[in-house]
């Protein structure tokens, strides 16, 4: 009787509760959707990060992240591969590379890039790399001369499949080494600094090239899902000699990403924030006025013998109907919406050149938090409760022969 | 035994700059049981008077006591509790809300006393077949006519055997003839039930159907007779 009493009361003015109820929702669903999509980035962001040549976490010679040269490449890849072997999780997958810095040049152009030498089969399971070739093919096993080259480098170079790139760099004894390799494949990345940064040979043409015999720069691991990665890294710090190798998490390697992720909690609870401002003017405003309208019987009820407890009670149990009618549909509808956007995602291409200077995807595809939802939620009920306790405490202290007068 | 006591009651209203004195130096006592006109003309202080014996309003001085509770020391929470097992009330108009039926109008009072659903639900339609509103239990206030619902707010000030039931003006909006059959209901419950009224009017029929008359005038008692 009492839920049912508040619901018959509160449709007593149908169009003001359709303004509170629709602001309710509105409210609700911006929150939710909005956040999402902040998730969505964030996690576009990352997987971008962590496909471009990352991984999960990365093995270096001490130094190399000081100063990526050919001196402080790692002589013997064998022994780590062993630990790597023993350590990891069973799914976990991982490549080597030679990675230094070169000179690409043609008849008429050439640009610092940087060469990748890699292992074809194990880096098309690691990074972007292997699924995103758009003409020509990707690296063989054995391609002596072979080069992979980004679509945006390719048009800066004026140059096509087919024709021949001359990459120059200093090898292990301190000379210029060159080497001119056939342009094999093209890639596409998500951003076209990618694509004009990375060129890819295989890892055996870019050892003999500088020089290095078996050495790499690098080894990128992608771990399975879910794994624990700081767990990970204190075992193969522990397995690997320290005074020789260190071992980075993606969140120390994209130092960019992992900070827009720190700051992301924060965005997040201010657009909330926002939103609830908005929407909590609305509903004691709202409120205030249904509460003086209704003076006269709040005095009535006090005559009859209502504990003014009760009014407050009866107040607030109306603010909680609206408050959480409104965030039924609202939910519903944000969902609706995510659900929609998770199929085709909301493409930035448009906007491509802002984006990519913040890592972004082309295309955002929301991501929901459960932890998020929660909050809207709980913010929009409890937030929403608190100022409703204004007017009806209000409701609760009229005096009722002031309330009784009140015509 | 005296179920009002009044002693001295002062009360002002303070209207912008002028100072309204509506009571001065009220005294008097009401017996259990009696059927009490409040007579006077408008202004008088008819209203303040019954407001402040039902503890809606708190006199500026003087004591006022009902059944042995004196409200000067009493907190709004506990005039509430008082209000709700001891008094009824009676409006002049607007008695009912008007987001209930009948029925739960009158039950409302019960509901507050936290009675169980079926003897609410049974005492309320037997109190409104004896105000002859037997078979309206479901109408809403606004789907009843002007004495109808007085005869409402009746069933709903005795149904659950209040000490006292404060009525302003119960019969102000009605005919004569209405008027006199909600009269009778009342003089019927007060000799029933033993319940006193107190009930404020302009109308000389109805001072003819009390039994003892109070007049006000100009805030002050100026008679006081029993008939
Ligand atoms: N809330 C108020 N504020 C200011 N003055 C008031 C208030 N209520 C009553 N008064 C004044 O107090 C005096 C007594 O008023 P009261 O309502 O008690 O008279 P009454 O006898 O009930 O009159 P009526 O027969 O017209 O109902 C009047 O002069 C009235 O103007
Ligand atoms: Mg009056």
């Amino acid at each position: 009787m009492y839920l049912q009493l508040a619901w018959r009361n509160i449709w007593r003015n149908t169009r003001r509760t359709t303004v509170i109820l629709v602001a309710v929702i509105i409210g609700i669903w911006s929150m939710i959707l909005l956040g999402a999509l902040m998730r969505g980035i964030a996690a576009g962001m990352i997987k971008n990060g962590i496909s471009t040549l990352t991984g999960h976490l990365q093995i270096h010679h001490i130094g190399y992240r000081d100063d990526p040269a050919i001196e402080t490449s790692m002589a013997n890849p064998q022994m780590i591969e062993n630990a790597l072997t023993l350590v990891l999780p069973i799914e976990s997958m991982w490549a080597t590379r030679v990675r230094v810095n070169a000179v690409a040049s043609n008849a008429r152009h050439s640009s610092g890039v940087t060469l990748v030498g890699i292992d074809p089969l194990s880096e098309a399971r690691v990074s972007f790399i292997g699924k995103a070739i758009s003409k020509g093919r990707y690296l063989e096993q054995s391609d002596p001369n072979g080069i992979l080259v980004g679509a945006a480098l390719l048009d800066k170079f004026e140059t096509k499949l087919g024709r021949k790139l001359v990459l120059m760099s200093q090898n292990t004894s301190g000379e210029i080494a060159s080497r001119a390799f056939h342009i094999v494949g093209i890639f596409n990345a998500e951003m076209q600094a990618t694509e004009k940064q990375f060129v890819f040979v295989t890892r055996p043409a870019s050892q003999q090239m500088l020089n290095l015999g078996h050495g790499i720069s690098e080894i990128s691991v992608i771990l399975p899902e879910k794994t624990d990665i700081s767990a990970i890294i204190s075992a193969l710090k522990d397995a690997l000699p320290q005074d020789q190798y260190e071992v980075h998490s993606w969140r120390e390697l994209l130092p960019f990403q992992t900070a827009y992720l720190r700051i992301l909690d924060g965005f997040i609870w201010i657009w909330y924030l926002v939103v609830f401002v908005a929407m909590g003017f609305g509903i004691v405003n709202t409120t205030l006025m249904a509460v003086f309208e209704r003076m006269r019987e709040f005095g009535l009820l006090k005559a009859l013998g209502m504990n003014p407890w009760w009014i407050l009670r009866a107040v607030l149990t109306e603010s909680f109907l609206l408050l959480f009618s409104g965030m039924i549909i609202g939910n519903i509808l944000a969902f609706l919406s995510i659900y929609l956007l998770s199929g085709i995602g909301i493409d930035l291409s448009a906007m491509a050149a802002g984006a990519e200077y913040a890592g972004m995807s082309r295309i955002i595809y929301p991501a929901i938090e459960f932890k998020d939802i929660m909050m809207a939620n709980s913010i929009v009920m409890l937030l929403g409760l608190l100022v409703s306790a204004y007017p009806a405490t209000k409701a609760a202290r009229f005096m009722p022969v002031k309330a009784l007068a009140h015509t | 035994m005296n179920i009002v006591e009044c002693t001295d009651v002062n009360k002002t209203y303070q209207q912008g700059q002028v100072q309204i004195v509506a009571l001065k130096d009220v005294s008097f006592c009401i017996e259990t049981g009696a059927f009490v006109a409040l007579a006077g003309p408008s202004g008088s202080g008819k209203t303040t008077l019954l407001n402040l014996i039902g503890g809606l309003d708190s006199a500026d001085s003087g004591d006022i006591t009902v059944d042995g509770n004196p409200f000067g020391q009493m907190s709004q929470s506990q005039l509430a509790k008082l209000r709700l097992y001891m008094v009824g009330f009676v409006f002049q108009a607007y008695n009912l809300i008007p987001v209930r039926s009948a029925a739960e109008n009158v039950e409302f009072v019960m509901l507050l006393q936290r009675i169980p659903v079926s003897e609410r639900k049974q005492r309320a339609r037997a109190i409104l077949d004896e105000v002859g509103l037997g078979g309206k239990y479901d109408r809403r206030p606004a789907q009843l006519s002007g004495g109808q619902q007085q005869r409402v707010a009746v069933a709903r000030a005795i149904v659950s055997n209040p000490s006292i039931v404060l009525a302003d003006e119960p019969t102000a909006n009605l005919d004569s003839k209405t008027g006199k059959g909600l009269l009778e209901i009342m003089k019927k419950m007060n000799l029933e039930k033993q319940i006193t009224f107190i009930f404020s009017t302009h109308d000389k029929m109805v001072m003819d159907y009390a039994r003892r008359l109070i007049l006000l005038q100009d805030g002050r008692l100026a008679d006081d007779r029993v008939k």
